[in-house]
């Protein structure tokens, strides 16, 4: 049996500071995971990353990352996801350092 | 040192110049990401979880303090104030913008440095003895040489698409602190019976998913005929190692799949045709180089200022203890400073304590510095009576931590809180261990250890050779860490053995306590190390501490 599909964003990095983005409902990139579009199915997964994937002159290698919901706001189901959400854990740097980016 | 010719001058700038245009390239759409892609690695610029890094070689180890200020500046002016030293003599820079790399670039080559080769399937920063040119036991100082296979393999038309990148190390002392037997090509300078100079070749050595000792290819090679020789591996290996299978492309595969006698007739055939064509200036060449690394002029003065001083000073007794090493001149000693404080991240110097260690250097220390692979920073010749000075004000600045070989001192490397091909966080688990020990008092009672952590399957931070190593994988998103036991980086490399299953990132620490005090419980007295009650009783014990419900069951 297929695996019951996860619910999923598209993310990658900023092209200039190299920051980790989100695709946006507007189709633009937050740098706020929580600004993230959600996406439900399959269908929706692959079309939202086929148009991230045209944004090349704005973000590096876009992907698909799994999410649970909190609230209807995306939470990261993996460490990797939820550092690059939050920023390093040895100093206070990156996203964390400003509350509006976490 | 060794210092740029106009060449290196010209040939650093253009690089510079070139990568400026790509980068503008880039940014205005005229160079896709594909495009860009090996063109930024190249220039050792890699895009990682939150930012780009860049990565800049320390060729050797070796610096002087104004290459060390430099460094200092372009982390305040362009990153976020610090730099993390790695385990192959690079430093690494965690926060710079796409835009500004090339001014940094044009920075670094201000002072005679660069990022070219630091990435990418070609030959790497070539690594040395961190106490090269100092240590007593030194039978030649194997950085010309290094220095020679830097200009060698720069840009070398033959050998910028290897099947896989390839890195060498050079020791010219019999005790082996470069990890030579992990490297594709290790060389450790000797004399022949005829007390000619030389290497013994060693290849095929190399850790990350597939860990392997290096083997002699040849017990002498004459210093003559290095590039030759050289040259003839790198040719055996561009065309017959396997470009089908990126997990099998190293050279340690080719050997162990050709076997080493097999690939060392090959070697030697394309050795003699090789040989034909070189005129003997690499030979020259490699002259110029060695008289441009001739030892400083010391001060052979001896007074008994650091005697008297270790005398009222526990604190300094303890550091000289731990972070004062032989040096060839009996008037000097090898510093080391240690970048491990407890709680603090392995290999990260903030700007601040990069000029003191310029200053230092530049004040006590013949204007050297070098960095280690066990991500530590050192000042190779510092005078005796100069020492109680230099760790005042190391003190001062925090960097006076007396802990080299010890347990707080552990090499990780940046692990998943940055880096994009890790599969579990490193930095957090050498914060926490370090902090344990520390608190529980055991560090001194320990004794000497080497705790080597990985953050992925890579083993960047070289856990396949720690007496204890830690590998960071990935279960399902969660943090899961393997213990390896038994490991050696020297001479005799031995690889860890694997204790058995990993543990949650939280279970780890209370499991290396239950291991570490079997061991202080085992050994025969406190002079026997880790290492030696564990090669005296072999891995039973030590499984036992780690897995006590497994111990009952089988019981």
């Amino acid at each position: 049996m297929a695996k019951p599909f996860s619910p999923q964003v598209v993310t990658a990095n900023d092209l200039l500071d190299g920051d980790a983005v989100w695709l946006t409902a507007a189709g633009t990139w937050a740098l706020n995971a929580s600004a993230a579009l959600v996406l439900d199915t399959a269908q929706d997964a692959a079309r939202a990353l086929a148009a991230a994937t045209a944004q090349q002159g704005k973000v590096v290698g876009p992907y698909l990352a799994d999410v649970s919901l909190d609230a209807g706001r995306p939470v990261a189901t993996h460490t990797r996801e939820a550092l690059r959400m939050r920023g390093p854990s040895n100093y206070f740097h990156g996203k964390q350092e400003s509350a509006e980016n976490v | 040192m060794y210092n740029y010719t106009d060449f290196d001058h010209d040939f650093v700038r253009a690089r510079v110049d070139q990568f400026r245009g790509q980068v503008a390239r880039r940014v205005d759409g005229a160079l896709s990401e594909d495009e860009f892609r090996p063109l930024r690695l190249m220039n050792g610029l890699y895009l990682q979880l939150h930012a780009y890094m860049l990565r800049v070689a320390i060729p050797y180890g070796t610096l002087n303090g104004r290459q060390m200020r430099q460094l200092a500046y372009i982390a305040e002016r362009w990153d976020r104030g610090y730099g993390h030293f790695t385990t192959r003599q690079n430093i690494q820079f965690n926060w710079p913008r796409l835009r500004d790399v090339p001014d940094i670039l044009d920075a670094l080559a201000d002072v005679q440095m660069h990022a070219i080769q630091t990435s990418g399937n070609c030959i790497r920063n070539v690594t040395a003895d961190h106490f090269a040119g100092a240590a007593a036991d030194e039978v030649e100082d194997p950085r010309p040489t290094a220095e020679l296979l830097r200009q060698w393999s720069t840009d070398h038309p033959e050998f910028q698409f290897l099947p896989r990148k390839f890195k060498i190390a050079v020791s010219g002392a019999p005790t082996d602190r470069a990890v030579v037997r992990s490297h594709d090509i290790g060389l450790y300078l000797r004399r022949n019976d005829a007390g000619e100079a030389g290497y013994e070749v060693v290849i095929g050595g190399g850790l990350g998913r597939t860990p392997m000792v290096g083997k002699t290819v040849r017990d002498f090679v004459p210093k003559p005929d290095l590039l030759p020789y050289l040259e003839a591996i790198l040719q055996v290996y561009n065309l017959s190692g396997r470009r089908d299978n990126k997990y099998k492309a190293r050279l340690k595969i080719l050997v162990h799949e050709t076997g080493l006698d097999a690939l060392r007739d090959q070697i030697e055939a394309a050795f003699i045709v090789q040989k034909a064509q070189f005129s003997g200036v690499n030979a020259q060449l490699l002259a110029e180089i060695e008289a441009s690394f001739a030892p400083p002029s010391f001060n052979n003065t001896r007074s008994q200022v650091l005697e008297a001083a270790l005398q009222s000073d526990p604190v300094l007794r303890a550091f000289v203890d731990t972070n004062v090493a032989p040096h060839k001149n009996p008037a000097y000693g090898i510093v080391t400073v240690s970048l491990k404080a407890i709680g603090q991240t392995p290999g990260d110097a903030t700007a601040k304590q990069m000029r003191l260690l310029a200053d230092l250097a530049e004040t006590y220390g013949h204007d050297e510095l070098r960095i280690s692979h066990e991500q530590n920073v050192i000042l190779p010749h510092i005078r005796r009576s100069d020492i109680p000075a230099v760790h005042a004000r190391l003190k001062a600045a925090g960097l006076a931590t007396a802990n080299i070989g010890l347990i707080s001192d552990i090499i990780a490397c940046p692990g998943m809180d940055y880096c994009a091909l890790a599969t579990a966080r490193s930095i957090p688990v050498a914060q926490a261990i370090a902090t344990r020990f520390d608190e529980l008092r055991l560090e001194r009672e320990i004794g000497p250890i080497k705790i080597k952590i990985s953050g992925c399957i890579n083993a960047c931070g070289h856990h396949h050779v720690g007496h204890i190593g830690i590998l960071g994988l990935d279960r399902a998103g969660v943090e899961n860490y393997q213990i390896t036991l038994g490991g050696d980086a020297g001479r005799d490399m031995a690889v860890g053995e694997r204790a058995g299953p990993g543990f949650g990132y939280d279970a780890l620490v209370p499991a290396l306590e239950r291991l570490l005090d079997a061991y202080m419980a085992a050994r025969e007295s406190p002079a026997e190390s880790f290492i030696e009650t564990y090669r005296r009783l072999g891995a039973a014990p030590f499984k036992a501490a780690l897995y006590p419900a497994e111990a009952r069951n089988a019981a």
